[in-house]
């Protein structure tokens, strides 16, 4: 089961060299990169059934708000 | 052009069924002598079915189009008389190189596991192909089987009432008429039988286009598959480099969508393309070039009551993974069997559904791979090219990423899990060889195994007891008894310590036991043949 509760202990942490290594690169590498990302992370994870859930929370978060 | 284009392999002869007073009637006519319709022909034959193929043509398929032919193929070509001329005058290859930019992220190998008669692929020419064929057919007509193809003539109108087939041919003498028990339809993707039909064929087509060059050179290139993503010399686009017999290279470069196609196939636009790719000084001669726009695409049906669709004509995958001709030939493997039972009177025209039940199977398996890999090498947004160069770029240096490149997932039999014929599958077994699945080879100590397998229902049995013969209300099923060795035991017991096998005429798995039990196997007979 995928999981939706916190569960990133240092989280300020991690958002932070998130961002740090998006820092120099143009709109066009940052897709690439984050491309990179999800693929690394996907592979890491090897659940399809994790993975659709991922794909789901995703989908549904990215509706307009009402 | 070479000779081979313009001698005509099967001339034009006036046959005596045109000065009928009335349409002579036969058993099956194959429409189309293509790969696919020769083979339905000759397997026809051999089990003393009388056939008769026409074709509008004369000549062999003009330009190589396919070249590379599977394991799978191979055996059954095997048992219709051509699969080792095939490999003696194919190039086996065993290894593929995925290059990115300048360098080669990925490099994979198909060696079988262990030793097989037939190697995973050999590259040739189609146009050799279809002679061998021929060739087969004429040796089978010298022995006196009930075989006869009829060059030039083209199927103009068909029609079907409940229990016939009348066709119209056109010919240099004029039209005729004859009439048709069954029809196989081996007509090409363009299928005008399809047309004259007005059935469906739908599918998806890729908006983009593939210069497909044959080139003779003497070239130090090794026999293996070469695919570029984004190579120095088609940038943004693909190329694909592979070896056949006679100093022959197939050469794909993707063009993109929007080309002028006849403009790209001149000479003068080719030769520079290919002098990027091989450099300035290469010296080559073009054989054979044309443009394609790729599509997936399959009938719903593939059976119209007594008109059976097989090859092109049902379904079109694109070329990545080599599942065209290589498909066909597994339509007509399972259909020649079925047809000779109904023909036959042994079984019922149900048994012909399961034809349509398990090809629709295994084309759908073909339609998702290739248009899988058509995904992957023409990305059709700007995220899915995002993705596609994510993986490349991850590939070179993570094993991980390397699965998910896709430049084609090469022609693998297929398994016909859902199929209405399959019978009991018991525990420890190997998995892939479950009811559905084609029989895989063993070395015998006379041979091989499958050479001993095909042409009618068989009891294999490993250190298990069975009578020679068993007959099943007119239907024989043949002992093959065979003692355990290290491969039988790997590839056919798995966890068990003997078995038995059902096996059909097309050499795949009907049901398996581990002992002999008469009922049992009686009743897997019977739903093999759809009498229940
Ligand atoms: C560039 C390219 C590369 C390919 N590579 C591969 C590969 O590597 N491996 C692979 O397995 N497949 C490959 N294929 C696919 C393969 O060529 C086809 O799947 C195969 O030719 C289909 O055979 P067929 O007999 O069904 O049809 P066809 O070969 O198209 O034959 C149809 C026949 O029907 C005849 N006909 C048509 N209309 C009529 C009529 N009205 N009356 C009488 N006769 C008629 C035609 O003259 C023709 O002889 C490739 C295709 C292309 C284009």
């Amino acid at each position: 089961m995928l999981i939706t509760t916190p569960n990133l202990t240092p989280a300020d942490e991690f958002y932070e060299t998130l961002l740090a290594a998006h820092e120099d690169l143009s709109q066009e590498q940052s897709v690439a990169f984050n491309a990179r990302l999800v693929l690394v992370l996907a592979n890491h994870i090897g659940d399809l059934t994790i993975l659709s859930e991922a794909l789901d929370v995703v989908e549904e978060t990215a509706k307009p708000a009402e | 052009m070479g000779k081979i284009f313009e001698t005509p392999l099967y001339a034009y002869e006036k046959s005596a069924d045109q000065s009928a007073d009335n349409p002579a009637r036969h058993p099956v006519i194959v429409i189309g002598a293509g790969p696919v319709g020769l083979a339905a022909a000759v397997d026809l034959a051999q089990a003393d079915i009388p056939v008769v193929v026409v074709d509008d043509n004369d000549k062999v398929s003009s330009g190589s189009r396919a070249i590379c032919f599977a394991k799978r193929p191979l055996e059954i070509l095997d048992r219709l008389g051509c699969g080792q001329v095939m490999v003696d005058k194919g190039v086996i290859w065993n290894t593929g190189k995925v290059f990115f930019d300048e360098h080669q992220v990925f490099q994979f190998d198909l060696q079988p596991d262990g030793v097989h008669q037939r190697p995973a692929f050999i590259n040739l020419q189609q146009y050799y192909l279809e002679q061998y064929l021929v060739e087969r057919l004429r040796v089978l007509q010298a022995e006196g089987k009930p075989i006869e193809i009829r060059g030039r003539n083209k199927v103009t109108a068909l029609e079907q009432t409940d229990d016939h087939v009348s066709l119209t041919l056109e010919t240099p003498d004029g039209p005729y008429q004859i009439k048709a028990d069954w029809v196989i339809a081996c007509d090409g993707a363009n299928s005008p039988v399809r047309s004259m039909m007005q059935l469906d064929f739908d599918g998806r087509v890729f908006e983009d286009n593939f210069l497909i060059a044959d080139v003779v050179m003497e070239a130090q290139f090794p026999a293996e598959r070469w695919f570029w993503f984004d190579p120095p010399f088609n940038r943004n686009q693909s190329a694909l480099l592979h070896k056949q017999p006679d100093g022959v290279w197939r050469i794909d470069l993707q063009l993109g969508w929007d080309i002028d196609k006849e403009k790209e196939k001149r000479p003068e636009n080719v030769i520079p393309r290919l002098k990027a790719m091989l450099g300035e000084d290469a010296k080559f001669e073009l054989e054979w070039v044309s443009i394609y726009t790729f599509q997936c695409r399959r009938m719903e049906k593939f059976r119209h009551n007594r008109v059976l669709f097989a090859g092109d004509s049902a379904h079109q995958v694109s070329p990545f993974g080599a599942r065209g001709a290589n498909s066909g030939f597994q339509d007509t493997d399972n259909l020649c069997w079925k047809l000779k039972l109904v023909i036959e009177g042994k079984a019922s025209e149900k048994l012909l559904d399961s034809y349509d039940i398990e090809r629709v199977y295994g084309a759908e398996e073909n339609i998702l791979n290739s248009t899988r890999s058509t995904d992957f090498i023409t990305p059709k947004s700007d995220i899915s090219k995002v993705f596609r160069n994510a993986v490349l770029d991850l590939s070179a240096k993570y094993e991980f990423a390397r699965p998910l490149v896709n430049s084609g997932r090469l022609s693998v039999p297929c398994i016909y899990d859902t199929s209405p014929l399959n019978g009991e599958n018991e525990d420890g077994f190997p998995a892939n060889l479950r009811p559905g699945a084609s029989a895989i080879d063993a070395p015998l100590k006379d041979g091989w195994l499958l050479e001993k397998l095909g042409g009618c229902f068989q009891l294999l049995t490993i250190d298990a007891y069975a009578p020679n013969t068993i007959d099943v209300d007119g239907i024989m099923i043949e002992r093959l008894a065979l003692d355990k060795t290290d491969s039988l035991a790997t590839r056919y017991l798995g966890n068990n310590a003997s078995a038995v096998y059902l096996m059909r005429p097309d050499q795949h798995v009907v049901a398996r036991w581990t002992t002999f039990d008469e009922e049992k196997i009686r009743e897997a007979l019977n739903r093999a043949i759809a009498r229940i």
